[in-house]
């Protein structure tokens, strides 16, 4: 048993915070795809890789940083979109197995398609926030401090967004009761599509804040896709809130134990944390129970 | 046909005597007009950061068939992805082997990918060449008579790490970043082979991360907690980078001990910042193409003549293709000196009969040497320290002549 | 088959329990679907007791690896495609199999063939126990739960205390004696000796789905609240089918070990466990010779994908990437055609023909 300081402790928990921000990116947008297709969409994780690249080709192409990002932004949000009336659109009545396929075949697509055009050299990729805080700390980067704000902000966003304009209104009746929606005159392919369309926003903008701590190359969310997930999974798949707080629970959770159990299992004890936390709360911890009817 | 070998040690023992004996014609895949060479490579998969070596390799002998081929036959390269996984390695490499009767192979990437395929190629006796990888295992000449390495191996970097704590650092704590796999647990071997007793009094703490972990910053903030003024840290360029990152973000600058595979300027210290990384020691063997120092070196210029031609997509900047194109006259020099006899045991022989060969790329001094019992091509390095601008030599060139057993 | 005609006689006559199935009536040019069935079967057995005699060394490995990896995809799909239960971790299952036989025959120098069955057996225990606490989690909560089983089996065969055993980051190079028939290259014994452990086992799943057990375990993923009304016990039929399903990917992954001589824990990771779903999704789920059709998919399609990259770009690696864009796109188009997969595409088809 190693001895414990509480400084570490301290610092463990910050920077899992930090770490955590970057599963909490990946877990909203793991969440606003769920909304939209009650499913998972694998392939999210490097729909945001991809967009990164795009925002940083344009860099490189001499853009300034804030138009490549809301570029990236509207097109990530096309893309999304085309992706679901091109590819899933014929096969909105398939078996659900068939649409897990062809997310497993976007995410080779998506990574070998950029390992293809960018290499798989590691590329710094600029973050959008000052290089100092205004006070002096060793606790916390800004990158980590903004990238946080910019999660809550789009927490804040999606609620609104899903709250009060009648776009998310009908895009979660569409989910919710597609024939009760159909029959109220709403097009629910087109709310499909805009799911996959706000989904790919929000998995760019987390591709563009998360870039900038591990740095961009094709495989760089291999490793965050699972503990976004597993975020958006224990926190609740219908609640971005909980999917946000999941996500931040990752990070947290991870290398705490690291400091119990040394580095080596670390990862192992994190998901036996995530598989007990859902056996005692199958819906996650802040999900809708699905009452079941015979 | 697998039946005709006996896999025994006695048998193993007797493929030595079969090097040397007079050829019978020549290998298979060797025609008057060409050579074929297999190679395995991880072109997907979480490995295929190492994809441009292949890469880089294909294009030299691009340039070797453009100018004529070697004794005038072309160079056939037939590289296959095995994404790192070692079922496909082997299969891929039975495909090279059987089916597309390669003469031999050269440099197929990995540590477990190569040996998942270590045997096989000794039974089949397919010369298994300058293997990308630096674990201690491929310079056995007794036992493997087929198989040869090319770099120097971890072990002895991590003994060269080693030394210098104790010559220089004898009294300092030690903490160590390592990668999970054969790679990292190799170095930590070597560090500890030279610490001997006072690895166990001066490294306070270790900390290992796995190769598909999203950052190391736990990590890092783990061993700056335990108080130490020495990393040893074994990692490749993303996690080095992101490491030196965060070190300077929690304020920790311990003497930081880097390993060669990420003491690249490219890759490690210009997206980590290259201030942030000043002082840094490493290890090397390669010129790193954005050393002002090479500037000018003639063979950089030549690489950049070669990378211009015959490798436009491939990143100038990336040390890996300077390895790629050093590896590669290794093997020209084999076939060169091969001349007509290209069977598999002359092939051998002359691999195992360098005598103070030039590898182009490598620092000033070095030369690969082999014989019938070293299959460890090469063996020497130097120190550096990143001086902010490039990585400047101290020492002198350190000759780990590991005799092979 | 005369009788094939007039089942619902042969019901009301006979008073036989056997279930008539509408499909055994129909006929695809004057030919009875069981007995399409049966040829096929006939067959498809034909072909793979003599193509290994047609083949070089190399196809037959291939053959075998295709062999090992049928017997894990049918597998996964008893556990999906009969209960229902989403798995993305069944590489850890096929790893532990593969140790398990690695280990016995490295550390205590057990003969290869008395290894498979140990395996199987610590396998069935292995997914009994996994099931245990899966049963509380459904769809992608189980999802999850099996996936971070995926990522976690590499790190722990690398841990530092189980390495005297597991050979750690090293890996175990495993050694085998040559054919004991003198006929038989090595590699056609290995594929015969695979063979042997793969028809036993088709065999036993055809009997599992098609008697009582089966039933209950389809009604459980059709409807599992009725299914327990039924009285079908939910927890015990769901770990149990997690075990067997397990005893599968344990003799696959066994084979694997024995085929390929060497394992280390970079053979096993979550990438695989993907391949094995890829496998069961385009063969066909709930269908058991689809399994076979599966494990040749994503063993022959990749390499298919890589000769006709290297053929249009004259082998250049920097093409390489685009094998993965290619068997992406070959996914998608077969899903396309047959989003049931190959086994639902002949079936309907089939009927479509029939008559």
């Amino acid at each position: 048993m190693p001895d414990i300081s509480m400084v570490e402790l301290v610092q463990q928990v910050l920077g899992g915070l930090a770490t955590g921000a970057i599963y909490a990116c990946i877990a909203l947008s793991v969440v606003m795809i769920y909304q939209a297709i009650d499913h998972f969409n694998f392939a999210q994780g490097e729909m945001a890789m991809f967009s990164a690249f795009i925002t940083w080709q344009m860099i490189d192409w001499g853009a300034n940083y804030w138009v490549a990002f809301f570029v990236c932004i509207a097109l990530s949000f096309i893309g999304g979109m085309a992706i679901e009336r091109i590819i899933f659109a014929p096969l909105r009545n398939a078996p659900v197995f068939t649409h897990i396929v062809v997310f497993i075949a976007l995410f080779q697509i998506f990574n070998a398609g950029a390992g293809y055009i960018w290499e798989f050299t590691i590329r710094e990729f600029p973050s959008p926030f000052p290089e100092r805080l205004p006070f002096d700390t060793t606790l916390i980067g800004p990158h980590d401090l903004g990238m946080m704000a910019v999660v809550l902000i789009m927490l804040g966003l999606i609620f609104l967004f899903f709250r009060f304009t009648p776009v998310g209104l009908a895009m979660r009746a569409a989910a919710a009761a597609p024939d009760s929606a159909r029959l109220v005159g709403i097009s629910v392919g087109m709310m499909l599509a805009l799911g996959w369309g706000l989904a790919a926003a929000i998995g760019a903008v987390g591709g563009m804040m998360i870039a900038p701590v591990v740095y961009l190359e094709p495989n760089m969310m291999l490793g965050i896709l699972l503990y976004g997930f597993a975020g958006a999974v224990v926190g609740g798949l219908t609640s971005p809130g909980g999917a946000v707080l999941g996500g931040f629970m990752m990070g947290v959770i991870e290398p705490v134990a690291g400091m119990f159990i040394g580095s080596e299992l670390k990862l192992t004890v994190a998901l036996v944390v995530i598989v007990t936390i859902l056996i005692f709360r199958p819906s996650g911890m802040f999900g809708r129970v699905v009452v079941q009817r015979v | 046909m697998g039946k005709m070998f006996k896999l025994t040690t006695g048998a193993a023992v007797a493929f030595v005597a079969g090097v040397g004996v007079a050829a019978a014609g020549n290998a298979p895949g060797v025609t008057d007009t060409e050579i074929k060479i297999g190679n395995t490579n991880p072109y997907s998969g979480p490995a295929s950061v190492y994809s441009t070596i292949g890469k880089s390799i294909s294009a030299c002998f691009n340039q070797v068939n453009a100018e004529g081929g070697i004794n005038g036959r072309k160079i056939n390269f037939i590289t296959y992805d095995d994404g790192y996984s070692p079922p496909k390695t082997k299969e891929q490499i039975r495909k090279l082997v059987e089916k597309d009767k390669v003469a031999l192979t050269f440099q197929t990437l990995g540590t477990p990918t190569n040996s998942a395929i270590h045997k096989y190629m000794n039974k089949k006796k397919v010369p298994h060449l300058f293997v990308a990888t630096g674990a201690t295992k491929w310079g056995q000449p007794k036992k493997f008579p087929w198989t040869m390495g090319f770099q120097p191996n971890y072990q002895t970097i991590g003994r060269i790490f080693g030394n210098y704590i104790l010559q220089n650092h004898p009294t300092s704590k030690v903490a160590v970043l390592y990668q999970n796999d054969d790679y990292g647990k190799d170095y930590v071997i070597g560090v500890k082979d030279a610490m001997g007793d006072k690895y166990k009094q001066q490294v306070v703490k270790e900390a290992s991360y796995e190769v598909t972990d999203p950052t190391v910053a736990s990590q890092i903030i783990s061993l700056k907690n335990s108080g130490a003024d020495v990393l040893v840290n074994i990692s490749i360029p993303k996690f080095a980078a992101q490491a030196i990152k965060k070190m300077d973000a929690i304020g920790w600058k311990p003497t930081h001990l880097l390993n060669d595979v990420a003491a690249t300027i490219a890759s490690t210290y210009k997206p980590a910042g290259l201030e942030k990384s000043k002082g840094i020691i490493s290890v090397t063997y390669l010129k790193d193409p954005n050393d002002p120092e090479w500037k000018d070196d003639a063979e950089i210029k030549e690489w950049r003549a070669f990378m211009t031609k015959y490798y436009p997509k491939g990143d100038i900047n990336n040390a890996f293709n300077v390895y790629g194109w050093a590896v590669c006259s290794l093997m020209i020099n084999v076939l060169e000196r091969a001349g007509n006899d290209l069977s598999r045991d002359n092939i051998m022989k002359m691999a195992a009969s360098f005598k103070k060969f030039r590898v182009r790329g490598t620092l000033p001094g070095i030369v690969a040497n082999t014989g019938p019992d070293d299959f460890y091509p090469v063996e020497q390095m130097q120190m550096v320290r990143f001086d902010g601008k490039g990585n400047v030599r101290f020492g002198p060139v350190i000759s780990a002549e590991t005799s092979s057993e | 088959m005369t009788t094939s005609t007039l089942p619902d006689t042969e019901m009301k006559s006979g008073g036989a329990p056997r279930r008539a199935n509408p499909a055994d009536r129909l006929r695809v040019f004057g030919v009875s679907l069981p007995w399409i069935r049966r040829v096929s079967i006939l067959i498809g057995l034909a072909l793979a007791l003599f193509l290994p005699f047609y083949m070089e060394g190399f196809g037959v490995f291939q053959l075998t690896q295709v062999l090992y990896l049928s017997i894990a995809v049918l597998g996964l799909n008893l556990l999906t495609g009969f209960t229902g239960q989403f798995s993305l971790g069944h590489s850890a299952f096929m790893a532990i199999g593969a140790y398990t036989a690695g280990i016995m025959m490295d550390q205590w120098e057990v003969p290869y063939y008395l290894t498979i069955v140990p395996a199987g057996i610590v396998c069935f225990a292995a997914g009994f126990l996994f099931g245990l606490p899966a049963l509380r989690l459904e769809g992608l909560y189980l999802a999850l739960a099996t996936f971070a089983l995926a990522v976690a089996a590499p790190q722990l065969l690398k841990y530092e205390h189980f390495e005297p055993f597991t050979g750690g980051v090293q890996g175990l190079d495993l050694l085998k004696p040559d054919s004991p028939i003198a006929f038989l290259s090595n590699d056609q014994w290995w594929y015969y000796f695979s063979l042997f452990f793969g028809v036993l086992l088709f065999i036993a799943a055809w009997n599992l789905v098609r008697g009582r057990t089966g039933r209950a375990m389809i009604a459980i993923r059709d409807n599992p609240i009725a299914a327990s009304t039924m009285g079908i016990n939910l927890s015990l039929y769901k770990s149990v089918t997690f075990g067997v399903s397990g005893i599968y990917c344990g003799v696959a992954g066994a084979l694997s070990a024995i085929v390929v001589e060497f394992i280390a824990p970079e053979s096993f990771t979550f990438i695989f466990a993907i391949l094995l779903l890829i496998g069961m999704v385009i063969g066909g789920i709930a269908s058991i010779p689809a399994a076979i059709i599966g494990g040749a998919f994503i063993l022959y399609v990749p390499n298919f994908s890589e000769m006709a990259v290297d053929f249009f770009f004259g082998g250049d690696p920097a093409s390489k990437a685009l094998v993965w864009i290619s068997f992406g796109a070959a996914m998608i188009i077969v899903v396309y055609i047959m989003p049931m997969g190959v086994a639902g595409f002949v079936k309907r088809n089939l009927r479509r023909l029939a008559r």
